[in-house]
């Protein structure tokens, strides 16, 4: 499919020219509030982060967690709403036009946006691509196709689940990279092995020319060190979203230290995803 | 909105009834669901199949069930003639068996070790514990910890059976959690696990699957009303959480002009007070669970917490089926309050010495308020879903003072 290269394209292809992964990391959107999750978001990329996965909150998230589950409750209960999501990336923008955002989430907040609004609203803010957990292909009427005609990149989950004969079915409508679910399970539940790891990208890489970034359940430097060897992404969430956790008061709120908690963590990774060199998985 | 030939031929091969159901899951799971549907098909056209799901039904739930006439509700009513179908004498206590042992004999079928279950009243969970104790199976069934505590004595059945009941402390803590539950532990163990899903709801084909199973209701009252009366029904009726019992009942009659359907969701503390669990009168279609249905949520698409008397209907979704029959008008549906339950279950009890369970309680309800407004010859037939055992902890609770 020949489409314009986005940012996403250009950033995974920067981060190959320098040899190494990207590092991908996810923040739940409004999550402990809306002025520090902006605070947090904004400082990503200077700590180190090569793309944003910025989390929709949903009342009922299926395929996560309890660290998404619960950063996606506290969001909630600040106010947080899809709406707010799309405004924290225009926000972003004003002062990032390079690094990617892709918005992640399940269907329903965005089918009650409104598919055609949503599209519309979030490429006029900035957002670079959608990863939504539960439309798989066979509705890709719904909201992948839209989004592909209209410009936005639409990201797929494969897993270990999805077998040689599925794979083509999962890559068809796929942009911007793939995200390899590295567990049979729920964010941040288990740890993925990373030999395990690289041959699935490499199978993957026989069907598509589309970068392939890796996560659920990578925490650490360490882990992402091991996957980012033999990946072109590596997504870590959970232990993001956990340090916001970590830093809070008492009654929940936010302190002076949240933002560093995530950032600091955010450099140890990205020192780690620079420190080792991509093997040559294609 | 185009009005079909026949009301029966539904979902379509994607699982869709009109814009309704779909298979909207996480793709670790789709290679099982459409491994699921393959097996369903395969299964269907299997005389072998049929025939041990027959045995069953016959000498182990202890099918078929009686259409009895409730005279005495007819008489104190006085108007149409009212007709139970007796599904609370079901071996365990309600209609859920019918469902469970079709797919526990399709996942043994499949060759699945381990069984997971989600369970609100835990009437579904107690039968899916069941049939696991009968065919020598792991047994996992996901509850909100609200409903735990509210239904004692099915968590305790579940437990004497064998199974084991994890209490779902997540979200509302009732049965839309149970059900994220179920499915994040079948996305975690999706080689070895079969998810039973308890109602008309979730990836297709589970709506399609399930009616399937609970048709048995419809198809024997059917039989039963030509044999009793030498015609059919005027109505049918039966309340509505998920929708299986009712989906049940009303599938086999849904080509059948003259038989008018009606489907009864908990009104909780009223449809006013926003407390309540009637998707189809106060929500809007939204994706959750696996399908496109009726939902109570927010103007975020964030869902909102159900409230009913009744674990069973507290629930913020429907059936997909149910869905596109209220959208084409085939199918009414209306709501009763808890009062207004609590009312019939006491009523039910004391004129026919039935004591039913909450959940056709809100049924019976408005066949109090619906029958006396009918000609004596109106034959209306009502789903006795469930036995009341179950509630009587959290009646006489509730009635403790009033007694």
């Amino acid at each position: 499919m020949t489409r314009t290269p986005t940012r996403l394209t250009h950033r995974f292809k920067a981060c190959a020219a320098e040899g190494r992964a990207a590092l991908v990391t996810f923040i739940t959107a409004g999550d402990p509030d809306l002025a520090t999750s902006q605070a947090i978001l904004n400082a990503l990329p200077g700590a180190g982060a090569d793309v944003i996965e910025l989390g929709v909150p949903f009342t009922d998230p299926m395929a996560d967690g309890p660290a998404i589950q619960a950063g996606g409750l506290r969001a909630l209960k600040g106010g947080q709403t899809l709406a707010k999501t799309i405004a924290m990336v225009r926000a972003f923008r004003a002062t990032d036009d390079a690094t990617p955002i892709v918005l992640m989430g399940y269907y329903n907040p965005i089918y009650i946006y409104g598919v055609d609004r949503f599209l519309a609203d979030a490429i006029a803010a900035g957002v670079d691509g959608v990863i939504v957990v539960d439309l798989p292909p066979e509705e890709d009427r719904e909201l992948c196709l839209p989004a592909l005609a209209a410009g936005l990149d639409f990201i797929r989950l494969a897993t270990p689940t999805t077998d040689d004969k599925r794979l083509p079915t999962v890559l068809a409508n796929t942009a911007g990279f793939v995200y390899y679910v590295s567990i049979t399970g729920i964010t941040g539940s288990a740890t993925p092995d990373p030999s395990a790891v690289t041959g699935a990208v490499a199978r993957i890489k026989q069907h598509t020319d589309l970068p392939v970034a890796v996560g659920f359940g990578v925490r650490t430097p360490e882990q992402a060190a091991a996957i980012a060897s033999g990946a072109d992404g590596v997504v870590v969430g959970s232990a993001l979203v956990d340090a916001v956790r970590a830093s809070l008061d008492g009654e929940g709120n936010a302190t002076a230290g949240t933002v560093e908690a995530v950032t600091s963590l955010v450099r140890s990774l990205a020192q780690a995803v620079r420190g080792v060199g991509r093997q040559a998985a294609e | 909105m185009n009005v079909p030939n026949s009301f029966r031929t539904g979902p379509d091969e994607n699982g869709h009834f009109g814009i309704f159901g779909g298979r909207f899951v996480a793709e670790t799971l789709m290679p099982n669901i459409l491994e699921l549907d393959a097996a369903y098909q395969a299964a269907k056209a299997d005389p072998s199949y049929r025939q041990e799901m027959d045995a069953g039904l016959k000498h182990y739930v202890g099918r078929p069930s009686p259409l009895y006439l409730a005279e005495r509700l007819t008489e104190h009513l006085g108007g149409a003639r009212i007709y139970l179908k007796r599904e609370e004498l079901n071996h365990t206590g309600s209609h859920k068996v019918n469902n469970v042992l079709g797919q526990i004999l399709l996942a043994r079928r499949m060759g699945k070790s381990r069984i997971i279950a989600e369970t609100g009243a835990g009437q579904h969970g107690v039968a899916t514990a069941t049939l696991c104790a009968r065919y020598g199976l792991q047994c996992v069934v996901y509850m909100g910890a609200v409903d735990v505590a509210r239904q004692a004595p099915n968590v305790f059945r579940m437990k004497m059976l064998g199974a084991e009941v994890v209490p779902v402390q997540s979200g509302s803590r009732t049965l839309k959690d149970a059900m994220n539950e179920a499915l994040r532990d079948w996305v975690t163990n999706v080689r070895d696990t079969f998810y039973c899903i308890g109602t008309v709801a979730g990836p297709h084909p589970y709506p399609a699957m399930v009616r399937d199973f609970q048709s048995v209701i419809g198809n024997e009252t059917r039989e039963q009303i030509l044999e009793a009366e030498g015609r059919l029904p005027d109505s049918v009726i039966a309340c509505i959480g998920g929708g299986s019992n009712a989906m049940g009942l009303f599938h086999p009659f849904l080509d059948d002009p003259s038989v008018k359907i009606i489907g009864v969701e908990a009104a909780g503390h009223g449809l006013a007070s926003g407390q309540h669990a009637a998707s189809l009168t106060g929500g809007r279609p939204g994706v959750l669970h696996g399908n496109r249905t009726y939902l109570l949520m927010d103007d975020d698409g964030q869902i909102a917490e159900a409230h009913s008397i009744s674990a069973g209907l507290d629930y913020p979704g429907i059936g997909p089926e149910h869905s596109w029959l209220h959208d084409i008008g085939r199918a009414t549906y209306i709501s009763a309050t808890d009062e207004e339950a609590l009312a019939a279950f006491q009523l039910l009890s004391r004129l026919e010495g039935i004591i039913p369970a909450l959940e056709p309680a809100h049924a019976l309800a408005k066949v109090i308020e619906i029958a006396p407004t009918l000609p004596k010859e109106h034959l209306m037939v009502v789903s006795l879903s469930g036995r009341g055992d179950k509630d009587i902890p959290q009646v006489a609770e509730i009635l403790g003072s009033r007694l």
